[in-house]
């Protein structure tokens, strides 16, 4: 229990996706003007990341790795340098699937991230999560932990961006700053702080 | 060379700079920085998967059905970083580990994704490939200047030769942790955007909110 409790709070601030590895970068500079896009691209990014990081480690565990398809009989067999495609493949899936069910059973929930799921696709922190997952080599229990834990410190960190950026509107930046400047700046001021998290071992 | 190949070719350099301009591929551009040879690599990794991904779109772009078409450039992109991949893995180890995940995030940079969708879609094969290759040297430049002062400022080295001693080797030069941190990279590419926007006041972005100017008789 206590690894996992380690792995969560380690995966959330100390190894902090956007901040400390410049995960998803793209979309956390340019989706972080307002609080509430923030929120719901935030929330977005966690249910995504919570489902296909464990999915990704059943598959490699059961179909990619080396001698893993020997349920098929074929215990010669290595997929691994096929991993990237899968993976990409199975993100892509993953978020049209959770948008039709999120469209059919939950259609409050659908049109608040609705226009966000397309997006997540090409953000690399999902990429970049089970990646992680796969050279870390974490067991499924584990990349459920890691994989809800990432995507709450994404959330957390673009909310926190939102939020200094919101205040930031009415400040008198210099001329060539304004903008994606002052963003890079205080993105590197936010990333300057999480790493006072850095050695905290629970 | 045309005038139209000219401005396809050397836009992308400072005008419409892929990392600074138009915020795409910002991700690898801040990790793989700290020094400069995996920068290097990723560089050439990039530029490779770009102007090939941009040709093999452009060439099938009029078979390619609407609905589909993300799906279909992501096979194409995937494929040819898993070669990118594999190669690394067999010819530079040691670099390859050094990049991690990264090389395999170019699948999702959004420069390749951006560039297949934005310009070899609707464009001849050649010109795909000159684009390519300009939003390719207008990343590589950005990389390449950012891991210079990263390496150069927090190690003291270049392509690890020493150009200025270490004070702990002898020498007198204190290195500067914070270029190797995270944070670093995050001012470095800041700055480098203000100095631009200096040098080419047109990028500077318009602010909804202004604060008025106000005089020193009117305040007293």
């Amino acid at each position: 229990m206590e690894t996992y409790l380690s792995l969560f709070v380690r995966s959330i601030f100390v190894e902090n996706l956007a901040l400390s590895f410049f995960l998803g970068m793209c979309t956390f500079l340019a989706v972080s003007k307002k609080i509430e896009t923030a929120l719901g691209l935030g929330a977005a990014v966690v249910v995504v990341q919570g489902i296909t990081v464990p999915v990704n480690n059943l598959i490699t565990t059961y179909i990619l790795n080396a001698g893993a398809l020997s349920w098929l009989g074929l215990p010669d067999v290595n997929l691994v340098f096929l991993q990237l495609i899968i993976f990409i493949g199975v993100i892509a899936a993953m978020v049209q699937i959770l948008e039709m069910i999120l469209d059919r059973y939950v259609p409050k929930l659908y049109n608040a991230l609705g226009i966000f799921l397309p997006l997540i696709t090409v953000n690399c922190a999902i990429l970049g999560g089970s990646l992680f997952m796969f050279n870390r080599s974490y067991n499924f229990s584990e990349s459920v932990v890691f994989g809800v834990g990432s995507g709450l410190g994404w959330a957390l960190a673009i909310v926190g961006l939102a939020a200094v950026r919101e205040k930031l509107k009415y400040s008198d930046v210099p001329k060539g700053l304004q903008g994606l400047g002052i963003t890079f700046i205080v993105a590197g001021l936010m990333s300057l702080a999480f790493m006072s998290f850095s050695g905290i071992q629970l | 060379m045309t005038t139209k190949t000219q401005t396809i070719l050397l836009d992308p350099l400072i005008d419409k700079n892929p990392i600074t301009f138009q915020i795409l591929g910002i991700c690898s551009a801040l990790a793989v920085t700290t020094k400069l040879a995996p920068a290097l690599i990723m560089a050439l990794a990039v530029t490779f998967v770009l102007s090939v991904s941009n040709v093999s779109i452009s060439i099938i772009r009029n078979h390619i059905p609407n609905s589909i078409r993300i799906i279909v450039q992501m096979t194409i992109i995937a494929s040819l970083v898993i070669i990118v991949d594999q190669f690394l893995k067999a010819y530079a180890f040691e670099l390859s580990k050094q990049l991690t995940v990264f090389i395999g995030l170019i699948i999702t940079n959004c420069i390749v994704m951006g560039r297949a969708e934005a310009f070899a879609m609707h464009n001849p094969p050649v010109a795909s490939f000159v684009d390519g290759i300009g939003h390719a040297m207008g990343y590589s430049l950005i990389l390449i200047i950012v891991a210079v002062v990263r390496e150069l400022l927090g190690s003291g080295t270049l392509l690890d030769y020493t150009i200025l001693p270490l004070v702990k080797d002898g020498g007198w030069y204190e290195p500067n942790g914070l270029m190797l941190l995270a944070p670093g990279a995050f001012f470095i590419i800041g700055l480098l955007i203000w100095a631009i926007r200096t040098w080419k006041p047109e990028q500077v972005e318009k602010t909804e909110y202004q604060i008025p100017k106000q005089n020193r008789s009117e305040v007293m």
